[in-house]
């Protein structure tokens, strides 16, 4: 008789509520070799794997997982990087719940395998056996790609080139890559040791990476083609530009968009305050609006930057929150509270300017809107008013104009994303690709990445076939 | 990318010039715009106007006051030494166009920003005074180099101590009284805006602010640098830094600029403890 199939995942095991609140450190503490095994077990190995379907990048699942089972830890890792270059990244940040471990058949019955924690169980292994191998070097190609920001969308497309031979360069405006991986999300989800680990093996690949510069700023994408020998760029300047709500009061002081607030906490390092020079005010009382992973983010680095009671305020209800399940678990294991269908209607402030109050504004649920979900309605006179001293909005960012504004040619979407063929990548602007955020709209860490595989995929096949008339053409239709 | 220091020069008390080796943004950059530094890597990202670039040396120069603890730090680095981030230019460039005469103000240390921006306004072929106001005569600020470009330098102190005694307001009522003015320029701090704003609002001169909000990116990531223009919110980096004086809301943006101002000083005296502690 077959083995009773264990119905429940093997727990991680992670750091305490009351420990965690005290600091940044991770709070998932990730697998042993045992455990990893045991949850390997659980894997049927389908014939059809539906969580195959499921991951964004085709990762072969269960040949990875098959691979742990024997111990292989090695091989697994490998397995895996065939098909998603970042999964120490990808195993801690990816919404596995929407994704593979939806589809998984386990999950029907019981829990499904927990093929995020085994991806990432593989990944930190790797790590911890001391140098990660480098492929051989290709021979150079002798033609230069220029890759602008360098979130994962970039850097995932400049190490698929640089391992076909190409010279690869990545342009970042701020003063460290990783783009949200290295300011938004914070340490306690994604350690910045690990970003730093993959960047550093992008470099190894023979990556150039320049710092503090900002493509339309301090040289334009066209200034890079057409004067400094870059034949092919790659625009991933993701999604960074923050929403306000436009309502009275948000400018008052001690109220902060998430983008601000996490990127003083996590590029500045502003909890190691005055050890490092980049202040923050976090008060007693904190508001945070909005209920995706950039919220969550937001709530629990204000707990552990000493904030006593944090509130999440959100207009719809819970159903419709984007951030992952287990995020929204952690927040509230830490004592973060919700308040769906409220919506702060304005702000106001002290003599000095400071935000004292938030007036909000119960809601009820509608019709569908046209993201299919219900739409919230304001309850006429359910206005009341919560005392706070930080807020944080945190409704989400929109596309970051620098680059198309200063790329003539390169066409938006009324959303402000750049107007790209959805199978290559390409633009309007021959030898011009994009990928990430800033095609998509403000997406995921996995999409991105896999963004960045696909346009590497073309801009090889365009600068192999560049001579080729009408070539542009063909790729920007799709059409090869 | 090292950011070498080529040259600093003391300009007078607690004011500082220093040359930067920065090849990419001398090239790039144009009147009215500014750079972000970092001093060293545990360091905050500032904002500084640039004040002249050399394209064939590669060199910008910034002029800063030594006000906090970025700052004084900064000016104790010295030639050879690096930064450890530098990047730029960032916001938009000044519009510059031919006005007839234009009144350039430059309140204590915002003088140094004036610099680029009316050598371009000569160019484009204006008559240009500018207005150098300071508290003493030891902080008037570049005062040879401003006349070697412009047609006329008027200098006010408050005590007197130089030029007029007065404030930039009284020179430029003075300069009003004289003749037609056709545009004003002003920098510095956000009193003596507001008050050169509310001066020129009522004749309708066309009258430009250069806002110095508080920054972290500045490239429209943060928000960090939002001010009110015309009821609007608009994000200095990037849609500024340069604003229509009579659409701004100056009192918002002086609340703004307070919004550290308690860790600023925890932080400067931290750093000053420090210093004295190495010096013995
Ligand atoms: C707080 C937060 C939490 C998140 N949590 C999750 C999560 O748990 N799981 C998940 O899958 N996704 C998450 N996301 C979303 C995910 O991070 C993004 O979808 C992903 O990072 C997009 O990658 P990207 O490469 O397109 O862009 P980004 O990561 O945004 O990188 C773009 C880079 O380009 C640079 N840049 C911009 N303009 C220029 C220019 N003109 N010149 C040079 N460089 C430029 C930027 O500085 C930046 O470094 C989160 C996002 C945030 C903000
Ligand atoms: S669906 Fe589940 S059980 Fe089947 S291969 Fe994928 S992870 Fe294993
Ligand atoms: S400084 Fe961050 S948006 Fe202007």
């Amino acid at each position: 008789m077959a083995r009773r199939l264990k119905l429940e995942r093997t727990p991680m095991s992670k750091l305490p509520p009351e420990e965690r609140i005290t600091t940044f450190e991770e709070v998932a503490l990730g697998y042993t070799p045992e455990e990893a095994i045991i949850e390997a077990e659980r894997c049927l190995l389908c014939k059809r794997p539906p969580c195959v379907a499921g991951c964004p990048v085709s990762i072969d699942i269960p040949s990875f997982i098959e691979l742990i089972k024997k111990g292989d830890f090695i091989g697994a890792v490998k397995k895996i990087k065939e098909a998603n270059p970042l999964p120490a990244i990808c195993g801690r940040v990816c919404p596995q719940e929407d994704q593979c471990e939806m589809k998984c058949v386990v999950g029907i019955k019981g829990q499904p395998v927990a093929i995020g924690r085994l991806e990432r169980f593989v990944a930190d292994y790797e790590a911890s056996q001391g140098e990660v191998e480098i492929p051989p070097r290709p021979a150079p190609k002798g033609k230069k790609v220029a890759i602008i920001g360098s979130g994962p969308a970039g850097l995932t497309c400049a190490s698929e080139l640089a391992k076909k031979g190409y010279y690869v360069t990545i342009f970042e405006a701020l003063h460290k890559p990783g783009g949200v991986l290295m300011y938004g999300i914070p340490q306690f989800r994604l350690p910045k040791e690990i970003v730093a680990r993959e960047i550093d093996y992008v470099q190894k690949l023979g990556v150039e990476i320049f710092t503090n510069f900002v493509v339309g700023k301090t040289r334009t994408l066209d200034e890079l083609m057409s004067e400094d020998g870059y034949e092919a760029a790659f625009v991933a300047t993701g999604a960074g530009y923050p929403r306000f709500m436009g309502i009275p009061g948000e400018n008052l002081l001690g109220i902060y968009s998430a983008n601000e607030f996490l990127t003083r906490i996590n590029l500045m390092r502003a909890y190691k305050f005055p050890d490092y020079d980049t202040p923050i005010k976090v008060g007693k009382r904190v508001v945070v609006v909005g209920a995706g992973n950039v919220a969550m983010d937001a709530a629990r680095s204000a707990l552990r930057a000493g904030a006593e009671k944090v509130t999440i305020v959100y207009r719809r209800s819970r159903k419709e929150m984007t951030a992952r399940i287990e995020e929204i678990e952690n927040a509230e294991e830490e004592g973060v509270e919700l308040k769906i269908l409220t919506n702060p209607v304005r702000y106001i402030g002290d003599e000095d300017g400071w935000v004292k109050e938030v007036e909000v504004i119960k809601m009820k649920l509608g019709e569908p809107d046209e993201s299919g979900r219900r739409r919230p309605i304001p309850i006429e006179g359910s206005e009341y008013r919560i005392p706070v001293d930080t807020v944080v909005i945190a409704i989400g960012q929109v596309p970051n104009p620098i680059v198309p504004q200063t790329t003539p040619g390169l066409e938006t979407t009324r959303h402000g994303t750049i107007v790209a063929n959805p199978k290559t990548h390409a633009t309007t602007r021959e030898g011009v690709f994009t990928g990430g955020d800033i095609m998509t709209g403000a997406a995921t860490v996995i999409l991105a990445a896999g963004s960045g595989k696909t346009a590497a995929k073309y801009i090889d096949y365009y600068l192999t076939h560049k001579d080729e008339p009408g070539i542009w053409e063909k790729i920007f239709k799709g059409e090869v | 990318m090292g950011y070498k220091i080529l040259k600093k020069r003391v300009l007078g008390p607690g004011s500082k010039l220093m040359e930067i080796e920065a090849p990419f943004v001398a090239k790039a950059a144009k009147p009215g715009q500014f750079i972000i530094l970092r001093v060293f890597e545990k360091g905050e990202r500032i904002p500084l106007t640039i004040a002249r670039t050399d394209r064939e040396r590669g060199v910008v120069t910034i002029i800063f006051q030594e006000v906090g603890k970025t700052t004084i730090h900064l000016g104790l680095l010295n030639e050879g030494d690096e930064l450890a981030d530098f990047v730029g230019p960032l916001g938009k460039p000044t519009d510059i166009e031919n006005y007839g005469t234009v009144v350039a103000i430059g309140g204590g240390f915002g003088t140094a920003v004036l610099l680029p921006l009316v050598t371009a306004l000569k160019k484009a072929g204006n008559k240009v005074i500018t207005i150098i106001g300071a508290r003493t005569k030891e902080l008037v600020l570049l005062e040879d180099e401003m006349k070697k470009i412009v047609d006329e330098v008027l200098i006010t102190t408050d005590d007197g101590s130089y030029g007029m005694k007065g404030l930039v307001t009284d020179g430029l009522k003075f300069l009003m009284d004289r003749e037609k003015v056709d545009a004003v320029y002003a920098v510095g701090p956000v009193p003596m805006m507001k008050a050169v704003a509310d001066m020129t609002r009522g004749p309708g001169i066309k009258t430009i602010v250069s806002l110095n909000p508080i920054m972290v990116d500045g490239t429209g990531m943060c928000g960090a640098c939002r001010v009110e223009v015309g009821g609007k919110t608009k994000f200095a980096c990037v849609d500024g830094p340069e604003f229509d004086a009579h659409e701004v809301n100056f009192d918002l943006l002086m609340k703004r600029l307070k919004m550290y101002r308690k860790e600023e000083q925890y932080s400067l005296e931290l750093f000053k403890k420090r210093l004295e502690k190495e010096a013995v």
